[in-house]
Parts: C-alpha cells; structure tokens; sequence
C-alpha cells in the first residue's frame, strides 16, 4: 500500500520515455497555437534527467524529485521549464526526506506542486493551460483517498479526469501563454501543457497501479 | 533552407565564440551556463543591469553590453528563453555592491525564468529589482492576454536606462527610470516575409508574395491582420496611427523616433519610412527630437520594420546622449 523510492524512480523513467515517443505530437499541437517547441523542450529536459537520475538513485524521494526539477529548470527553457520543474520542487519539498510514500503523501505534493504552478503562471481554472489537466487529477484523487478507495483505484480516477481535463481544453479560448495572442483563434485547439500533464498523471497511475 | 551556418544546434555557442574573439575589449563571455558581461564587470558600486532573451534577435541583447548600456545579457536558444541558471550566475557576476535590474521582455517564458532567478539571487543576499517592457500595441486585449509582447522600446530602455546606472543612480532609481520609459514609449511592427529557425528549418509562417503581416511580434508570432502589400507611405501609416493613438502621443510632444529593421529590410527602406513618419508626426504638432534608425531588435532574415516612439523630457534626452560603447551602439566615446 506504499509509493516506494524505486516506485519514484521507475516512475520519473517510464515518463522519460513517454515523453520521447509523444515529443512530435507535443511539438505538433505546440505548433497550431504555440510556438512549436514544446515536445522538443520536454525532450531536451528529461534526456538530461535520465543521465543526471543514476546520481542520485540512492537518495530519498523528495531529494530525487528536487534533483529533476532543479535538472528541467536549466535544461527545458521557455515557459515549460519553470512550470515543470516546480511541480517537482513542490513536490519535493512536500514529502521530504522519505523512502517511501502513502498515496495521500502523493496527494498533498501534488496539491503543492499545483499551487506552485498556479502561483508562478498567474493562471485560472479554464485559461486552457497545463493546470486544466492538474486541478480535475487532483480533485479526483483527493475525493477517492476519501472515499476509501485503494491507492491504485485513485490514481487511475485521476488519470481519468486529468485525460477528461485535457480534453476540455479544446473548445476553451487561451488567456495565458503565446496561445493567448491567437484570440479566439486558440479555440478548437488540445492545450499542449495540459496534454503533457496528462501524459505525466497516466504514467503515475500505470507504472504505481499496485500501490 | 539556405543559411550560413554549420550545424543548427551549434549556432549560439559559435556566435558566442565569436563575439568573444570580436570584442576582447567591450565582452567576457561564459559558458555552461552561457552569458556575456562587460569586460570591466563587476563594476564596484554601480547597478548592474541584466537582460536576455531568446537569440535571433541580434545585436540584441548581447551586442549592447559594454559601458554605458547593459552589464549583462544571456542568450537562449534561437527564440528560446534563456534558464534561470544563466540569469543567476550573470546576476553575480555583475553585482557590483549597489544592486541589479533585471530588465524582462513580457513573453510567459522570459517572466518566470527570470522571476525565478531574481528569487535565487535575492537569497543569496544580492539586492535585485525587476522591470517589465510591453510596449507593443499590436496585442489590443491585454486582459485576457499574456499582456502585450515587449518589442522595440526595450532597446531604448536599455540605453537610457544605462546611462542612468552609468552616472551613479540607485537602483531604485533605475527602476523608477526604466518603468517611466516603458509608460511613455510604444511600438508595433509588420513584416513581409517570414523566417527560418534554424533548428525547425521551415519558414515560421507562410506569407504569400502579395501580403503583409501587420502587428507581428518578434518571434514570428501573429499580427492584428494580413492584408494585401502596401506601398511604404501607408504601411508607415497604419503602424504609426495605432501608436500615437494608444499613449497618445499629442500636440507638444517631444519624441524619439526609432525605425528598426527585422532584419532582412535595407536602411534605404529604413529611411522612406522614417521620412514618411516624420511627417505625419509633425502635421499632428509632435517633435521628432532624438532618433534610432537600422536593425538592433531582429527576427532573424525576417523582412519587416517596427516604429517605436518614445515621449521624451530633459533627463531622458540627456541620458539618450550619454556615451556608450558596445558592439551594437556608440558614440560619445
């Protein structure tokens, strides 16, 4: 019933290699209402993540999770980079020096990491960003952990809802970001941040569905 | 593509080497991260101003570090946002004991990596201040907006502000200083063709033969519309009416006019469109006082002009004519 340090580090791995198979179809989405580097951007950062990750394996999970956000803070640039590496930092410092963790550990970090996100972004429910994936996922996890759920129910009900989150973005009109230029152009359009962080929950949910 | 370059992702650091090599006496430059300060840096007792930015846009910002202007500037990739481990190691670098304004460009990227660095410079005791440039009024709703793209004005800031830090002002007088030029100044651009990143290879836009895009920003991002080609008299026209009418720039005002090429436009065409708008400013009673004509804020070989007019008093026009030495600007020296 726990969330391992070997779980964070298989986890942060299967993630590295969803990014490399999906970055062409980030960069796609990036390129109708962005500025067409958001797959490569992610690319570029959890490359380095994965050759950085051997050195600090045998640390505890906040001090990994630190070391991948203080990795895509200097690797990813543009807007991602910050994004991403505060949802690790939070996340981080959130649960400390830990070798293990309860799905509602994973919870309060990610509510930290959401905060962080929300806080540097200036960004509202509905500005069709990354946090329109990140506040469904949250809500459904915190709502299964009350329910009595398992670990691994609550963490597919929140891959759930960030994928329905992600998908809401579509119809929305941008307000934050370079989509926000495009006006009512950016409508009809999956957010590319709130696709990655789908990507990033689902990996959670997989690779830990026997927590 | 046809470019003179070796390998698309080697680009910046060989700029950089030879930026190096040209200006010994103007620049040192760091890699690893990558930036480049003032030879003499840190200069004790002066505020240290720090700006970046994607590359691309050339001489901006690295060609104006050096005496007189910026102390530091960090490249990112070409229309990358530099990373906050560049902004911090150049912010120490140049902390010379009186503190440092980061001078930011209102693109979501530039804003929080160097929000992010001025937080990591602060804990590590160093005095910073943050100013934002978004002149362009090209972006009309800036409430449902990133806000309007910082463009032109945030050359002519840089030197003014410069002079400022040069002459021995604090730092919050720099700040004061450099968010009074961005309340008064405002820019907007067009371009006729599109440009080449070098590491996507395709143009970043498709713009027939015939069109124009008018209101573009600097990354080839879009403009307010796209209409047929015009001749140089009315495009001055349709970027000039948008500017004077936003601030506005009224009768009695005194002004610096700077007619900036994107890069692939010649200074024959710079100068029709400066004579043009100098005359529409004065039937309107505006003074042209001070000027800045040729490329100093680029989109690669994008073809194109921007206007951005500056509403100047006493200081800002003695602080216009201080001396400066940098790769990209001089005189009085």
């Amino acid at each position: 019933m726990t969330i391992t340090r070997d779980d964070v580090l298989i986890w942060i791995k299967d993630y590295a290699r969803v990014v490399e198979e999906n970055h062409i179809m980030l960069t796609n989405l990036d390129r109708e209402i962005g500025d067409a580097d958001h797959g490569a951007n992610m690319r570029r950062g959890f490359k380095v993540v994965l050759e950085k990750l051997s050195s600090v394996e045998e640390k505890d999970i906040g001090a990994i999770l630190k070391s991948v956000g203080m990795t895509l803070l200097s690797k990813v640039g543009g807007a991602a980079g910050p994004l991403y590496s505060t949802i690790f930092m939070k996340a981080g410092n959130t649960i400390g020096a830990k070798m293990e963790m309860e799905v509602g550990d994973w919870a309060q970090a990610l509510d930290a990491g959401i905060n962080g996100i929300a806080v540097l972004g200036k960004a509202q429910p509905n500005d069709k960003t990354m946090l329109d994936a990140l506040y469904p996922a949250l809500d459904a996890l915190k709502t299964a952990i009350n329910n009595g759920s398992s670990c691994g129910e609550a963490l597919q009900k929140s891959a759930e809802a960030a994928h329905d989150g992600m998908l809401a973005t579509i119809p929305l009109v941008a307000r934050k970001g370079r989509a926000s230029y495009l006006g009512e152009r950016s409508a009809g359009h999956q957010d590319p941040g709130a696709t990655s962080t789908y990507l990033l929950i689902k990996s959670a949910a997989d690779v830990w569905a026997d927590c | 593509m046809k470019k003179l370059i070796n390998n698309a992702e080697d680009v910046v650091k060989e700029e950089l080497k030879g930026i190096e090599l040209a200006h010994p006496d103007l620049v040192k430059v760091f890699y690893d991260p990558d930036f480049i300060v003032r030879a003499d840096s840190p200069v004790q007792g002066k505020v240290a101003l720090v700006s970046g930015g994607g590359s691309g846009h050339e001489p901006m910002h690295g060609g104006f570090v050096g005496k007189g202007m910026l102390d530091a500037a960090c490249p990112g990739a070409v229309f990358t946002s530099p990373t906050p481990d560049q902004m911090l190691e150049a912010t120490k670098a140049v902390d010379g004991g009186a503190g440092v304004l980061h001078i930011v460009k209102n693109y979501t990227g530039d804003v929080m990596n160097f929000e992010m660095a001025a937080d990591m410079a602060r804990d590590e005791g160093i005095e910073v201040e943050s100013v934002l440039v978004d002149d362009d009024v090209a972006v009309e709703d800036s409430t449902w907006t990133a806000g309007r793209r910082g463009v032109g004005l945030t050359v002519v800031m840089e030197k003014i502000v410069g002079a400022a830090a040069e002459e021995g002002r604090s730092l919050k007088e720099c700040a004061d200083l450099a968010r009074k030029v961005n309340n008064q100044g405002r820019s907007m651009g067009m371009a006729l063709t599109s440009c080449v990143v070098p590491h996507v290879g395709t143009p970043s836009f498709d713009l027939p033969e015939d069109e124009m895009e008018i209101g573009i920003g600097i990354h080839g991002e879009p403009g307010r519309h796209r209409e047929k080609l015009a001749p140089a008299d009315e495009i001055t026209e349709m970027l000039l009416d948008p500017i004077v009418g936003d601030l506005p720039f009224v009768e009695g005002d005194e002004v610096l006019l700077f007619v900036n090429s994107m890069g692939g436009t010649p200074l024959i065409e710079l100068y029709i469109v400066y004579r043009k708008a100098v005359e529409l400013l004065e039937a309107k009673g505006i003074k042209v006082v001070r000027n800045l004509i040729g490329p100093y804020i680029t989109s690669l070989e994008m073809a194109g002009a921007s206007i951005t007019l500056l509403k100047m008093d006493e200081d800002m026009k003695k602080l216009w004519d201080a001396p400066v030495k940098t790769a990209g600007m001089r005189w009085g020296i």
